[in-house]
């Protein structure tokens, strides 16, 4: 059942929040110890706010479009009072005092959250391995992952354990994870949704998004969280476009182009391109005109990011210090304190990319790595502003493979961070993008196709996503997810 | 020089064969209600971590959002200063320490909003401001045990009420010449910063901190020595003894053939020297780069002209006008300290109400000066009064300074103060019937008086004294008796 199913009906005094609620906690009981998706599932919280929905219902009053729409939440959105843990051992058992404001704008709407959802640690990695509380697993097999780093998310819509999640996206951990799962999941354009209460990985590529089953779900979502917050500095000061504004109204006349790095490209499987040739016919008999595009500086991405990406990291995580909260380790005086904390805190890809970002911010080193990759940066949007003078949507790959083995990719950072190449521009261009499954891999598992769109175009980039999605063959059925289908391919809901 | 050191160095001529070279960095914190990127308050003196949030603290997934009135504050200083406000943008300056909740610090850095400016001492030379720039503060750390360090400290506790208050660092080229020039440079400085409005220039409370870069350099010479940065001087004169004593050890340091090394050093007000605390090669890398959880700030030019229109009257200024007034010369310690105290208003109002605006000037730079904060109880119409009392001879100067005593004691009205003291001033015609009288009473005396024996003048004065109890003016009396004298 989709969100908006259970929320037009909550809302109609049709059902009750409680049984949706309950149902869906009945999946996570019943999954969770196979899948690992939450790092904490909030069960009785979850119950006593959907009583508030029923109770609110009851009283007449209009809970919000999300009235009982169970909802589950990455680990590195703060919540008043209940652990977020970004998976790190650095801030196990840190409670924040206040809600991010896409957790108070989901409580607004009615929404129920169910539970906080496991990641790679800060956000850092494409599997969800990189957890101080052991790896999340692909609901469709679980020797795979389900990407990551908001693997955690992605798992709990694939499994049914929640019609809709939060991730964040600074690389694809959004999309790529979705894509591996198959389910939608979507970056809005950078500022479109406020990150006061994202806890910081790299600032100025950070975006909150949506994962749900279908797409018209994820712009339901969307439209809740997207808009203006004084609290965050470069939230954008306009009125959020519509996401659910044209999702029926099909494909006719729109230009979509086929970005060619993306998807014609080395290391790009070709079970993966050709699901993206036949979503791009799809949309052709669609009545789309449909043509092939070069975003040429798109190829460099991966590299301007591992440099911007890890050197914003490089501060946003000093603060982790052993001072203020979180683990203390003590030490002779403080730079021993500092160092132990730091040493027994984070894991090692956390300290691979503090380093790592620490250098290129070095004097001497700054111009030469961190200056560069800003003008790689500048490049890549220039770029794509001249594929947009002609297209109104672009079109590629998600992830260059469906979802790997668990522990295939752990040793080999270079291979792994590969699995972002697609995803990447988007997020240093500042663009907004949305994977949508279709399909299946030669092993069965899920593929996604990404659509892409200049900045503020969420409503033309979810309209063509919906064609995507009514093109889409049926999804593969996630194995660990007893009596379920792809809820957007007609299969069997709740 | 003044030094308590045992070991001081010699004692330095400033006109030696050695110029001084002398950049100051000072440190300005905003009077704003709120801190720079939140909403708590800022005030000194409040029960320690308060005055804190989510942001100031810097706990995960909080932002920063830039205080507009902050701006407004960083602006003023600028144009007060001649500087261009220019779009700026924050950088982060990253470095470890416990007093910096994110540790790294919002600050200006390669595009700060003010620069390019001067400040005139009140002789008139022009010290050259390289930038004012915008900076959050950070908290304040007590070291408890071992010797006040952080390193060998039993323990150390931290303040963030501090943390995230708004700071305007104003920087001088290297333009200051001795150690009182630098202190003269800080006074009007400061002085600049209170008029605006931005600061309230407490530096014994830390709302004002200077640096000092410092080096020497043979007279004569265009090239810059080696400097040195001296921290923590808290007060005027620990800067100028600060100064005095890296200036002296830097010349003994040449002249034995050592080289000066590039390095912070940390005054010790205790023993009055400064003592290294990091090499350059030492020196913190701070990895600056642009802030990414701030736009870029590029205040509209109405918003600009806005500012500089509203600015009030700067100390030169206000000096200029006290020593049009008085006649006296604007560089004098009797004007300037009038300016200093706030009291310049006094002294237009004086000269405006045809008062000798010379005789203000020295009561209120001396009697109401040496009074400390009592001048408040002084209104500008009652020391006005009082000093056309005065002059018209209703009171005696000695009175007029008792009754402005009382008037900064307690308050009140001249008139009702001088009535109280018993210094109701004789009318003049009341004085002259004494003074008949005291003639008619004394006729010998008199007559030889009238016959030119002028030192009877102080017999006569000191008969209507006696008379009158003593509330007579005596220059009043003595202009009587010659007007008699002349008459008769």
């Amino acid at each position: 059942m989709t969100a908006l199913t259970v929320a037009a009906d909550v809302r109609a005094g049709r059902r009750k929040a409680a049984e949706a609620v309950e149902s869906h906690l009945a999946v996570i009981g019943a999954l969770e110890p196979a899948i690992h998706a939450f790092n904490q599932v909030m069960a009785d919280s979850a119950r006593a706010d959907a009583a508030a929905v029923d109770a609110a219902v009851a009283a007449g009053q209009d809970p919000g479009p999300l009235a009982g729409v169970a909802v589950a939440l990455k680990d590195n959105l703060c919540t008043r009072g209940v652990a977020t843990t970004c998976s790190s051992r650095i801030l196990d058992s840190w409670r924040p005092p206040y809600d991010a404001t896409v957790v108070t704008r989901l409580r607004q709407a009615g929404a129920v959250i169910v539970g906080k959802t496991n990641l790679d640690e800060f956000a850092m990695g494409s599997s969800t391995e990189n957890s101080a509380f052991g790896p999340t697993r692909n609901p469709h097999r679980l020797d795979r992952v389900p990407g990551g780093s908001s693997g955690g998310s992605a798992a709990a819509v694939a499994a049914g354990m929640a019609p809709l999640a939060l991730g964040s996206d600074t690389g694809g951990s959004i999309r790529q994870p979705a894509a591996l799962c198959g389910v939608v999941g979507m970056k809005p354009t950078y500022g479109m949704v406020s990150r006061y209460g994202l806890v910081a990985f790299a600032s100025s590529l950070d975006q909150i998004g949506p994962f749900a089953a279908t797409v018209a779900d994820a712009a339901l979502l969307f439209d809740v969280i997207a808009g203006h917050d004084p609290m965050d500095s470069t939230s954008l000061p306009d009125t959020a476009p519509s996401a659910s504004a044209r999702l029926g109204e099909g494909v006719e006349g729109l230009r979509v182009g086929v970005i060619t790095e993306l998807t014609h490209a080395e290391g790009i499987a070709a079970d993966v391109v050709a699901r993206v040739g036949e979503a791009a016919d799809a949309l052709a008999a669609a009545g789309a005109k449909v043509e092939e595009v070069s975003v040429p500086a798109a190829v460099y991405g991966l590299s301007a990011y591992y440099l911007i990406a890890p050197a914003e990291a490089s501060s946003n995580l000093a603060r982790y210090d052993g001072v203020r909260y979180g683990l203390r380790v003590p030490g002779a005086d403080i730079t021993e304190m500092y160092n132990r904390t730091r040493a027994a805190g984070f894991g090692a890809e956390v300290k691979r990319r503090i380093m790592l970002g620490t250098y290129a911010l070095s004097a001497g080193y700054y111009d030469a790595y961190y200056g560069q990759a800003q003008r790689v940066r500048t490049l890549i949007i220039r770029d794509f502003d001249a594929a947009y003078s002609s297209f109104d949507v672009l079109l590629s790959a998600t992830t260059p493979t469906t979802a790997f083995e668990i522990g295939a990719k752990t040793s080999d950072p270079l291979a792994m961070y590969l699995s972002d190449l697609c995803t990447i521009p988007s997020n240093l261009a500042g663009h907004p993008a949305i994977t949508v499954p279709f399909g299946a891999g030669a092993d069965g598992m899920p593929i996604g196709v990404q659509v892409l769109a200049p900045a503020l175009g969420e409503t033309v980039m979810f309209q063509v996503a919906a064609a995507v999605e009514a093109a889409a063959p049926p999804g593969p059925i996630a194995s660990a997810t007893p009596d379920r289908g792809r809820a957007g391919a007609g299969g069997a809901g709740i | 020089m003044t030094t308590d050191a045992p070991h001081a160095p010699a004692p330095f001529s400033p006109t030696g064969e050695w110029e001084t070279v002398i950049g100051l960095e000072v440190h300005c914190e905003l009077r704003t209600a709120t801190k720079l990127f939140c909403g708590c308050r800022n005030a000194f003196g409040d029960e320690p971590n308060t005055n804190v949030c989510p942001v100031c603290l810097g706990l995960p997934g909080s932002l920063p959002v830039l205080n507009r009135m902050a701006v407004e504050y960083a602006m003023r200083i600028g144009l007060a200063l001649h500087c261009r406000v220019e779009p700026s943008i924050f950088h982060r300056k990253n470095y470890f320490y416990p007093d910096m909740p994110k540790d790294y610090q919002v600050s200006q850095y390669d595009r700060p909003i003010n620069v390019d400016g001067w400040l005139a001492l009140p002789t008139g030379r022009r010290i050259g401001i390289e930038r004012a720039h915008m900076e959050e503060d950070t908290g304040k750390t007590t070291h408890v045990g071992g010797g006040g360090r952080i390193h060998d400290a039993g323990y150390s506790l931290v303040d963030y009420n501090r943390a995230g208050v708004p700071l305007v660092e104003i920087v001088s080229r290297p333009d200051l010449r001795s150690a009182a020039e630098a202190r003269y440079y800080v006074d009007e400085l400061r002085g600049i910063l209170v008029a605006t409005g931005a600061s309230d220039g407490k530096m014994e409370e830390g709302s004002l901190r200077v640096d000092a870069n410092v080096s020497v350099r043979p007279m004569g010479s265009t090239e810059f020595g080696t400097r040195t940065e001296i921290k923590n001087m808290n007060s005027m004169r620990s800067l100028g003894r600060a100064i005095d004593y890296e200036v002296t050890r830097q010349i003994s340091v040449l002249t034995s053939g050592g080289r000066v090394v590039q390095e912070t050093r940390h005054w010790n007000e205790a023993d009055g020297s400064t003592r290294s605390m990091r090499s350059k090669e030492e020196a913190f890398d701070y990895r600056y780069f642009p802030e990414p959880d701030l736009v870029p700030l590029a205040p509209p030019p109405e918003w600009v002209s806005a500012v500089a229109a509203a600015l009030p009257a700067l100390p030169a200024d206000r000096r200029a006008r006290v020593a049009a007034a008085s006649g006296l010369p604007v560089d004098s310690d009797a004007v300037a300290t009038v300016v200093h105290l706030d009291l310049d208003g006094f002294v237009t109002a004086a000269a405006a109400a045809g008062a000798d605006a010379a005789l203000a000037v020295r009561r209120l730079a001396n009697e109401v000066a040496a009074s400390g904060d009592s001048a408040h109880r002084l209104s500008a119409d009652g020391f006005t009064q009082l000093l056309l009392m005065e002059s018209q001879g209703s009171l005696t100067t000695a009175q007029a300074r008792e009754v402005l005593r009382h008037l900064l004691a307690t308050g009140g009205s001249p008139s009702a103060v001088a009535a109280s003291l018993g210094f109701e001033a004789l009318a003049a015609d009341a004085l002259g019937s004494a003074v008949d009288e005291v003639i008619a009473a004394h006729p010998d005396e008199w007559g030889r008086f009238v016959a030119g024996e002028d030192k009877l003048q102080g017999f006569f004065i000191g008969q209507v004294k006696a008379a009158t109890g003593g509330k007579a003016d005596l220059k009043v009396v003595s202009s009587l008796l010659r007007a008699r004298r002349s008459g008769a």
